[in-house]
């Protein structure tokens, strides 16, 4: 009897769980199956009436009904579930190729990229940065760099004064002096010193009166030139590639002797001649030489134990050769639309 | 300086270098050789012809019909100059030659008459007409009687020749002669010079009874020489002396004025020229000229000199500004027959302040300045002897009268030969660096490892062992030396910490969407005083002498540079920038020329936060977004907590809505908005700006990081909402809050702010979320409340605030 009703509830039951068509239905057939009231826990509390074999039997098979019925109903609220998150994602499609919330981030100016270049390349080859003041004595800027007051390579109308003895640097040297003076006649001194220099010029497209230098120096017991064409050969690789080559001409330069011009091979052509190098296949870089022995003496330096070399370049020469820009004043106008294209730079 | 191919080859060998196989050479050992010029260069089909006969055009007035002979044969030719005249012989353009600007000369008939031709003035033939001789600027050009009739005429006019321009700067002043470079280029050659010794013919009668000479002028006329000359005929150089005059640059005028500018370049020695007639007396004396003392000198200028100056003159009057131009009362004329030849050495300083306060400067006083071969002046005074003697019917008087020594010792130098490889980095023998010197022709003597060095004057720029180091290395050239590296102490270097932590500002500022500008230090002097973060009001430090009104004084402030960076963008439809500067002020201090140098930190922001894109338009960036950078910047980099922004009152600035940044009571920099009414005279929209002086601020570099490890007690938080005036101020709250926080305190935050019908008119509120936390345990729901009434309480009793209900 009992054990016909079972089969009974169950054939009911799985009926009604697999035409459920919704989590609540399910979950109804659940309340209505399996619940305390339901009519499974009657059978079961009616079992009592049983005789001592029926009553093992009808229980064993009571519970695997329930059993079955729970499972069927896990499975079932799985299937719906996942139904229901399919239809959910279906929902939730979006246009992947709308664009996203960026987040807008500035640009290094070129300058400062190129000088932080160049500082990186001299830091790994053991040189500090070293900087000094843009309103400089007129001694540091000219006499101690072997310059004195009626040199003829000296020439007033070329420098903002402010009083007869205070300038605005016309170049980042007078940096050597002051730290040569600072190592009071000790070498070694590895420096390069990175700034902005001020010459009375009109500004126009190669032309300005603001501009930034980088200095180098190397002072120690048996510096020789040929160390100076080793130092730069590295440096133009760096900075103009890897295949290029250097050249040094002599030059004139009142704060080194000798002094030399450095050339490298064209990076447009190779050195085959093309307009960026005005066809003779060599750009012309930097002016370098041996540091004056004058200028080690005034900086109390022996030049009888010490040699030493120094190098300046343009920053705005470099990044102008390197990228084809063909003014100046680009780089003081600060338009963004100039400023952004070096943003890796 | 111009330098003629053909010419140099009077005193070096040039066979097997071409002119350009030359300029190379030269240039890579020291002489930048500009550029060449080919004065010839397009030149074709002209002869040399003779105007056999020459008659008056039966059609036209100005015209003359010629007949030429060609060499080869014989033709008839139109010619419109004046100076035609038979018996001429003169350069002809044939028909198919080209003349200058590449113009094709052909058969033609003019009024009639066939022409065959063109009979060329020096214009047409490519000269500039600068420096054409007066005789025939107006006509054609005739030859004299040595040339070949039917010859190419090219060479005859040195159009055959190259030009050299070699740029000479300090230290290459001994090749401003044509013996200079002759020696320069016998080096690199390594080839000998020639150079032949003036040979004056003179009379018996000594010019020291002509004129007597004194120099009293201290130590700034080493040397005065002077030599006397009689029965001069003034008339045209020779041809060759004209054009070579021409090809270097200068306009043949006559004879005598000739003579002296060709031994200037031949010699590098500047002569003079008197009148001798003319002088005024039998005396010369070289002295500094009085205070306002005054001269007209050749170019017909009054010229006003101090008592810096020097001046020849005859015992009471000026009669030349020494080595810069003579005085016009004593220049050479058609008519002089009797001149004064002065060869001296002037002081080249005095030279140079007198040239540049004059603003006369002339080859002569360039040479003077730049230095010279002092024992060539009396060599020079008798080269321009000989070829007076020679081109002007000339009478020299014997002997040059002279104040001074002709010659002074060569320069010794003393070194160790060796010392040329150290410092080159080279592997010389003794014998190369030898050779190398006595190629330059100076003399050399090695005593085993010490090398005994004598320089000749000329070379007056070589005046230490390391000038000869510079000599071999730039003969034997520097490409022949190798590259190495240092072989020193391996030193360790890195940044030191301002310039690591200025780094990591940049690459904030970047992060942050500031874009970096580079402006200029010097700005107008009404730009260089305003936004200064300190001292306002203080006259900025001006340049003496500006280029312009914009670039006169030195910038306090970065800050109107950038409001110029912003106004440049919003005029080009570009009204959304970001941009942030790091980079000096200039700040006077009291008593003082020079100013206190410091760097700065400086931003602008003006527009949209973002871009507009497909979610609408961003909101405008306002005073919180400015803070919000300078915040998070100073977070960044662990000074945020020691930072306090206290409302100021600032000259440009909104006067609600700017904020003075305050780093251990000092005021080390502001931000807000820019003043409504700078904004309209910039046509600028709301706009936002800061400075901070960050090299004061961060010059010690980043605090090490001291860490703490995780929590491993939970902390407690609690929200508190507190009505007060609304004159009270969010920092005030804040201040009070965490003063009375005990250390359980961990943080405070801001999270809402009220103001409205919830709350009296007068009134906001402000809720902060307070955050508790111990270390060491968890803490009790009493341990905090104890803490959190306490913060109530002294809320209220500091800042009448009440708990909102
Ligand atoms: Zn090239």
């Amino acid at each position: 009897m009992l054990k016909e009703k079972l089969l009974e509830l169950r054939e009911q039951a799985l009926a009604n769980i697999s035409s459920a068509n919704g989590l609540k239905a399910l979950q109804e057939a659940q309340i209505r199956f399996l619940g305390k009231k339901g009519p499974i826990t009657e059978v079961m509390k009616s079992m009592g009436k049983l005789s001592a074999e029926e009553r093992p039997v009808v229980g064993q098979l009571a519970n695997e009904v329930r059993k079955l019925i729970a499972a069927r109903i896990e499975e079932k609220k799985a299937d719906l579930e996942a139904k229901l998150l399919e239809m959910k994602l279906e929902h939730e499609k979006i246009d992947v190729t709308l664009p996203g919330r960026k987040i807008a981030t500035g640009s290094p100016h070129l300058l400062a990229s190129i000088i932080q270049e160049v500082e990186d390349l001299f830091i790994g080859l053991g040189f500090s940065i070293e900087e000094g003041p843009e309103v400089e004595q007129d001694y540091y800027n000219f006499e101690a760099l072997n310059l004195p007051k009626d040199h003829p390579a000296r020439d007033m109308q070329d420098s903002f004064y402010i009083t007869d003895e205070l300038l605005m640097r016309t170049h980042t040297s007078p940096v050597q002096a002051h730290t040569l003076e600072k190592h009071k006649g000790v070498g070694p001194v590895k420096v390069i010193c990175p700034g902005k220099v001020y010459r009375r010029d009109n500004d126009d497209a190669t032309h300005s009166h603001q501009f930034m230098q980088i200095e180098g120096l190397y002072v120690d017991h048996h510096v020789r030139l040929s160390d100076l064409k080793g130092i730069l050969t590295v440096f133009a690789k760096h900075m103009f590639g890897a295949d290029r080559e250097i050249r040094l001409r002599p030059s004139f330069f009142p704060f080194t002797e000798p002094s030399v011009e450095m050339d490298i091979s064209c990076f447009r052509c190779g050195g085959h001649g093309c307009n960026v190098c005005k066809g003779t296949g060599w750009i012309e870089i930097l002016g370098a030489g041996m540091v004056h022995p004058n200028v080690l003496r005034m900086s109390g330096f022996d030049p009888s134990e010490y040699t030493g070399f120094a190098f300046g370049m343009g920053p705005e020469r470099i990044a102008m050769l390197k990228y084809g820009i063909e003014d100046i004043r680009h780089f003081y106008t600060n338009d963004i639309r100039f400023l952004r294209q070096f943003n890796r730079a | 300086m111009l330098v003629s191919y053909k010419w140099l080859q009077d005193y070096v060998d040039l066979s097997g270098i071409t002119p350009e196989e030359l300029a190379d050479k030269i240039t890579n050992s020291g002489i930048e050789v500009e550029h060449i010029v080919y004065p010839g260069e397009g030149l074709k089909g002209i002869v040399v012809g003779k105007v056999e006969s020459c008659e008056q055009h039966p059609e036209a007035e100005k015209l003359h019909l010629c007949q030429v002979d060609l060499g080869a044969e014989s033709v008839q030719i139109v010619c419109g100059a004046p100076n035609v005249a038979a018996g001429q012989k003169v350069p002809v353009a044939t028909v198919g030659a080209r003349i200058a600007n590449n113009v094709k000369i052909k058969r033609a008939k003019l009024r009639g008459e066939i022409s065959n031709g063109m009979i060329c003035s020096l214009d047409e033939l490519g000269f500039d007409h600068n420096y054409v001789p007066k005789e025939y600027a107006d006509g054609i050009y005739v030859f004299d009687d040595e040339v070949p009739v039917g010859a190419d005429a090219l060479p005859y006019l040195n159009l055959d020749d190259a030009i050299l321009d070699l740029d000479i700067l300090v230290n290459s002043a001994h090749c401003m002669n044509m013996i200079g470079v002759a020696y320069e280029v016998g080096a690199i050659l390594d080839r000998p010079i020639k150079l032949k010794k003036p040979e004056v013919i003179e009379s018996d009668q000594p010019a020291s009874e002509k004129i007597s000479i004194s120099v009293d002028a201290g130590d700034k006329v080493s040397y005065y020489g002077a030599r006397v000359l009689n029965s001069i005929k003034v008339a045209p150089s020779p041809r060759w002396m004209q054009l070579r005059l021409i090809n270097a640059g200068v306009r043949p005028i006559s004879n005598v004025v000739d003579v002296s500018n060709y031994v200037m370049l031949e010699y590098g020695q500047p002569l003079h020229t008197f009148d001798f007639d003319q002088f005024g007396s039998d005396h010369v004396l070289v002295r500094f000229a009085g205070d306002h003392e005054e001269i007209t000198t050749l170019d017909g200028q009054l010229r006003k000199l101090t008592d810096e100056d020097l001046l020849i003159t005859n015992g009471k009057k000026g009669v030349a500004v020494a080595g810069v131009m003579g005085g016009e009362n004593t220049e050479v004329s058609r008519a002089t027959e009797n001149v004064l030849l002065e060869a001296a050495i002037f002081d080249p300083i005095s030279i140079r302040k007198t040239a540049a306060r004059l603003q006369l400067r002339s080859d002569a006083s360039s040479r003077y300045e730049k230095g010279l071969d002092r024992n060539r002046v009396a060599l020079a005074a008798d080269r321009a002897a000989e070829l007076l003697v020679r081109y002007a019917h000339a009478t020299v008087l014997k002997g040059i009268v002279e104040v001074g020594e002709r010659t002074v010792d060569e320069h010794q130098i003393t070194m160790p030969w060796q010392k040329i490889n150290q410092v080159l980095g080279a592997d010389f023998t003794c014998e190369q660096i030898v050779g190398i010197l006595r190629r330059l022709n100076f003399i050399v003597d090695v005593e085993d490892e010490t090398m005994h060095v004598s320089v000749p004057a000329r070379r007056f720029d070589v005046t230490i062992p390391e000038d000869l180091v510079e000599e071999v290395g730039r003969i034997y050239g520097y490409n022949h030396i190798p590259a190495t590296l240092p072989e020193g102490t391996s030193s360790h270097a890195s940044l030191t910490p301002y310039q690591k932590i200025r780094r990591r500002v940049e690459g904030l500022m970047n992060s942050m969407g500031l874009t970096q500008a580079y402006t200029y230090s010097l700005t107008s002097k009404e730009n260089a005083s305003f936004y200064v973060v300190n001292n306002q009001g203080v006259e900025p430090t001006q340049v003496v002498w500006p280029m312009s009104e914009e670039h006169a004084a030195l910038r306090q402030s970065i800050v109107p540079q950038l409001i110029n960076v912003a106004q440049y963008h919003l005029n080009r439809q570009m009204p959304d920038i970001k941009f942030y500067e790091i980079g000096k002020v200039f700040l006077p201090v009291k008593g003082e020329a020079r100013p206190a140098e410091e760097e700065h930190l400086a931003g602008i922001i003006t527009g949209k936060r973002t871009e507009r894109n497909w979610e609408g338009e961003s909101d405008a960036v306002d005073f919180f977004s400015v803070k919000g950078i300078v915040e998070s910047l100073l977070d960044s980099l662990a000074v945020g907590d020691q930072i306090v922004y206290a409302p100021s009152k600032r000259e440009g600035m909104h006067p609600g809505q700017t904020a003075d940044i305050l780093f251990k009571g000092e005021v080390i920099g502001y931000l807000g908005t820019l003043h409504p009414k700078v904004e309209k005279d910039y046509g600028l929209s709301e706009t936002f700006v800061f400075e901070l002086a960050i090299e004061s601020l961060l010059h010690h570099g980043e605090a090490d990081i001291k860490y703490h490890g995780l929590p491993r007690f939970p902390s407690t938080t609690r929200d508190i909402a507190l009505v007060v005036k609304r004159t009270v101020a969010a920092a005030d709250l804040d201040r009070v809050i965490r003063e009375n926080g005990t250390p359980l305190l961990k943080s405070v935050r801001l999270f809402d702010v009220y103001e409205g019908s919830h709350v009296a008119p007068d009134e906001k509120s402000m809720a902060f979320s307070l955050v508790y936390f111990d270390p060491e345990r968890t803490l009790t729901d009493e341990e905090v409340t104890i803490v959190h009434e306490k913060i109530v309480r002294a809320c209220a009793e500091q800042l009448g605030a009440e708990l909102r209900g």
